[in-house]
């Protein structure tokens, strides 16, 4: 009888190793907790972390979308958290966060903190009923450090439940400053200029190989298309103004109303013809295959000369490259509808929101939603905040500096990137298909139905 | 819009077996040590238990006993992990769900109201979701006779042949290699598709060498989905060719060589002799691999998400339910696959049988 067992249960036991092996967590960069429990003194550099508390090895888990070089970033500015506090903050970074999160939560496995940089998402993850509301000290942090619009953007219904955290400007325009200078070409002031500008350049031609004044890519993995939903997001704003951009994102405004067809049409106007598109890498069919990280390279061997995206498109450019005002590659804002409209520019950023009110979960919440964490991480490079603390002094370059400035101004009429407010069947759905469709030669009418099927309360 | 986007390539962490590692993972570690041990503990108690309790009743009762004990346990989780989730999806895919927010607090109050066949309708009847609905049924005729096809033929060219087991091996390799790996090798290496320029995927550098415009496999409706195929072909004609050539070599030389004499060619051979003879495997390869392609969700998920009209269902289910929190038309999706796949099971388990009577 006993030999007979011992096969099974060495079979059965291999099996639930590989069980085991199967419900290992997602990668984690993990911090190294400081050794300094037991000191009274407040370490040196540590005075700012003072209102944290000693947290005493407390585990925190920080989960969200951003990987590699970000991450790193992160979990600098968390070590000094953990060294000054004690707590144990992970930072958690996962490609496939968006889809991840929800099964988390319903799983029962949500993370203490999560960034979630959709609106939508928040509101959806909200819905559930697993978020708890912000705090009173990350309410006041942002009460104080945000202007009013973010925090509408963290709140949903009435209740205050996520604080922003860093923030990127869309709608910069990337080109070459010394081509401009070569053939004498001005940064234009409206988007009649900017098409005028397009067809001159059509005519002039470049010297690069299958030249197009636009180069254009939305490859993005399971996220194709979205470079495209930014491209209508900044027409709408700039051509129908703020009023019909928010019922849009609202959903008041339907995708096949007279003045969204018209945004989808100004794009098209580019992206679907031949003699404007796309640059160095053949014409709209390869708008589709071309990543989005690829889609402005072209810029570099003189193929386009104008890439549409955001600022952080500055990280693609290949070290090395001269991105400043006067050198190879810098950006412009895409200019406003007619001279004298306000300027207006789209963005986005992400928010902090929690799952459980631990002690240790709402002093990291605090913490990411002052002006600490604001300026430590933006001194790390790369990114911005609009939080109003952040001295502008501690942004690495010139093209950051200006978002930021844009960012806190006053007369700037800014706009959260619509389809990350929009629900996510929509913003991070059947928007994006609705794109590659177009730029695929799909008829815009039955594009735009085809999104607007996709909105919720339609079905 | 999508997240941040990852600026630079991921960044290796070299991390060892140090402190940091078991202060993390000890207690993951220890929980999977807890766990297999209690897992074994359960198994002995109700092995134990069933010898126990079977002693104290008399034989007649005693198989009942055994059985009751052995089979409940199996039962019941199979109730809890398969019944009980397979008859939910069942009911959501008949209803319609709409979520209200509560105007404060912003947390939905879901309303389920019954929809009868409204789902099935829209799957069966919106351009898209049809679509998706007849890609799944090329995949289900496609892969399985192309797999079969082209490992039938090999395993007979190569039969008895010189080095025919590394030949064998050289087909059966793909057989080991992940969808998400193979589909990764064929999307960047062969199907790779610049529009100008100079080519980097190894198809369109042929065409070009033969003077042809380069294609985008992947985007060209609706030949792209055939190239999508022929990589989950790749990968299961190894699985076929290994398993008919067994079932050749079990094919009695005496009636080869009988017929032989009587003047049959090999041709002839092969169509009078070997295949009705080798007829019941034959049957299990193509079902087990239509099953297998029923589940493909890896190809697609990988190299297109759906786009371009090469969406699948098993694809589409996870995207409606998970990401388009559409959840009643992905429990009908759901439904709608399983109906297609429990005939080929049902005839698939049937000729397995079969087949192992006449072996």
């Amino acid at each position: 009888m006993k030999r007979r067992i011992t096969l099974p249960f060495a079979a059965i036991a291999v099996s639930g190793l590989l069980l085991a092996g199967c419900s290992s967590n997602d990668s984690t960069t993990t911090n190294s907790a400081a050794a300094s429990g037991g000191m009274d003194a407040v370490p040196a550099g540590c005075e700012a972390y003072a209102p944290y508390g000693q947290l005493d090895g407390a585990a925190v888990e920080v989960y969200s979308s951003i990987t590699g070089v970000e991450a790193d970033a992160m979990t600098t500015v968390f070590d000094k958290f953990n060294e000054c506090t004690g707590a144990k903050v992970t930072f958690n970074g996962n490609k496939e966060f968006e889809a991840q999160l929800p099964v988390r939560v319903e799983g029962g496995t949500a993370p203490d903190l999560a960034v979630i940089p959709q609106p939508g998402l928040l509101q959806k993850m909200v819905g559930t009923g697993a978020v708890v509301a912000a705090p009173a000290s990350v309410e006041a942090n942002v009460d104080k450090w945000w202007g009013a619009d973010w925090k509408t953007y963290g709140t949903v219904g009435t209740t205050f439940y996520a604080a922003p955290m860093l923030a990127n400007v869309k709608g910069f325009i990337w080109y070459s400053p010394k081509e401009f200078a070569a053939q004498g070409y001005e940064v234009p002031a409206t988007l009649d200029e900017l098409w005028a500008l397009t067809a001159t350049m059509a005519t002039n031609g470049g010297t690069g190989p299958n030249y197009k004044p636009w180069c254009i890519g939305f490859g993005s993995d399971a996220a194709t298309g979205w470079p495209g939903t930014d491209w209508i997001e900044d027409l709408v704003l700039r051509v129908n103004g703020p009023e019909v951009y928010d019922s849009w994102v609202a959903g008041d405004t339907k995708f096949n109303s007279a003045d969204i067809k018209k945004a989808f049409q100004a794009f098209g106007d580019v992206a679907l013809n031949p003699d404007y598109v796309n640059g160095g890498l053949g014409d709209s069919a390869s708008i589709i295959s071309t990543t989005f990280q690829e889609g402005g390279l072209p810029i570099l061997d003189s193929s386009c000369s104008l890439h549409h995206q955001a600022s952080f498109y500055q990280a693609q450019w290949p070290e090395g490259t001269d991105v400043s005002p006067n050198g190879a590659v810098w950006a412009f804002m895409m200019p406003p509808n007619k001279a004298g409209d306000p300027p207006a520019v789209t963005g986005g950023g992400e928010f902090v929101a929690a799952f459980n009110d631990k002690t240790e979960t709402a002093a990291v919440q605090t913490f990411m939603s002052s002006d600490t964490f604001a300026n430590a991480r933006v001194m790390l490079g790369g990114v911005i905040s609009a939080n109003k603390g952040l001295d502008v002094a501690n942004v690495d370059n010139d093209l950051m500096k200006s978002a930021v400035e844009t960012l806190q101004g006053d007369t700037t009429i800014f706009r959260f990137d619509g389809s990350d407010a929009m629900p996510a069947a929509v913003g991070a759905g059947s928007f994006w298909t609705g794109m590659n469709d177009y730029v695929s030669g799909k008829s815009l009418d039955t594009v735009l139905t085809d999104i607007d099927n996709a909105w919720p309360s339609a079905g | 819009m999508m997240s941040m986007p990852e600026l630079v390539p991921k960044s290796v962490r070299m991390s060892g077996l140090n402190a940091d590692f078991w202060a993390t993972n000890g207690e993951n570690l220890l929980f999977a040590l807890i766990a297999i041990a209690a897992f074994l503990a359960v198994i002995a108690a109700l092995l134990w238990g069933t010898e126990i309790l079977s002693r104290l009743f008399s034989d007649r009762r005693r198989g009942a006993i055994q059985l009751a004990m052995l089979v409940g346990p199996v039962l019941i989780l199979l109730a809890i992990g398969l019944i009980w989730p397979a008859a939910q999806t069942v009911y959501l895919s008949f209803t319609h769900m709409v979520r209200i927010p509560d105007p404060a607090t912003g947390i939905n109050m879901e309303q389920t109201t019954f929809a009868g066949l409204e789902n099935y309708a829209f799957a069966f009847s919106d351009p898209t979701e049809l679509r998706t609905v007849i890609n799944t049924v090329v995949w289900m005729f496609l892969t399985p006779v192309l797999s079969t096809l082209i490992g039938l033929a090999y395993a007979v060219f190569i039969d008895r042949a010189k080095g025919e087991r590394t030949l064998k091996s050289l087909v059966f390799l793909p057989v080991a290699v992940s969808l998400v790996g193979a589909s990764i090798v064929w999307g960047f290496i062969m199907y790779d598709f610049n529009q100008t320029g100079s080519q980097t995927g190894i198809m369109n550098a042929l065409i070009a060498l033969l003077g042809g415009n380069p294609v985008s496999f992947l985007t060209v409706d609706p030949w792209n989905t055939l190239f999508l195929i022929l990589i989950l072909v790749w990968t299961q004609t190894g699985f076929a060719m290994v398993v008919l050539s067994a079932a050749i070599k079990g094919v009695p030389v005496e009636l080869n060589e009988a017929s032989a004499l009587d003047g049959a060619n090999a041709w002839q051979r092969f169509w009078q002799i070997t295949v009705p003879t080798i007829r019941g495997t034959l049957v299990v390869v193509l079902t087990t691999i239509t099953i297998a392609t029923l589940k493909v969700f890896d190809v697609v998920r990988t190299l297109t998400q759906g786009r371009n009209n090469t969406n699948v269902v098993a694809y589409d289910m996870y995207d409606q339910f998970f990401v388009r929190d559409n959840r009643p038309l992905g429990a009908a999706l759901a439904v709608i696959m399983f109906l297609f796949v429990v005939p080929i099971v049902v005839y698939n388990v049937q000729s397995l049988r079969k087949v192992r009577e006449t072996h």
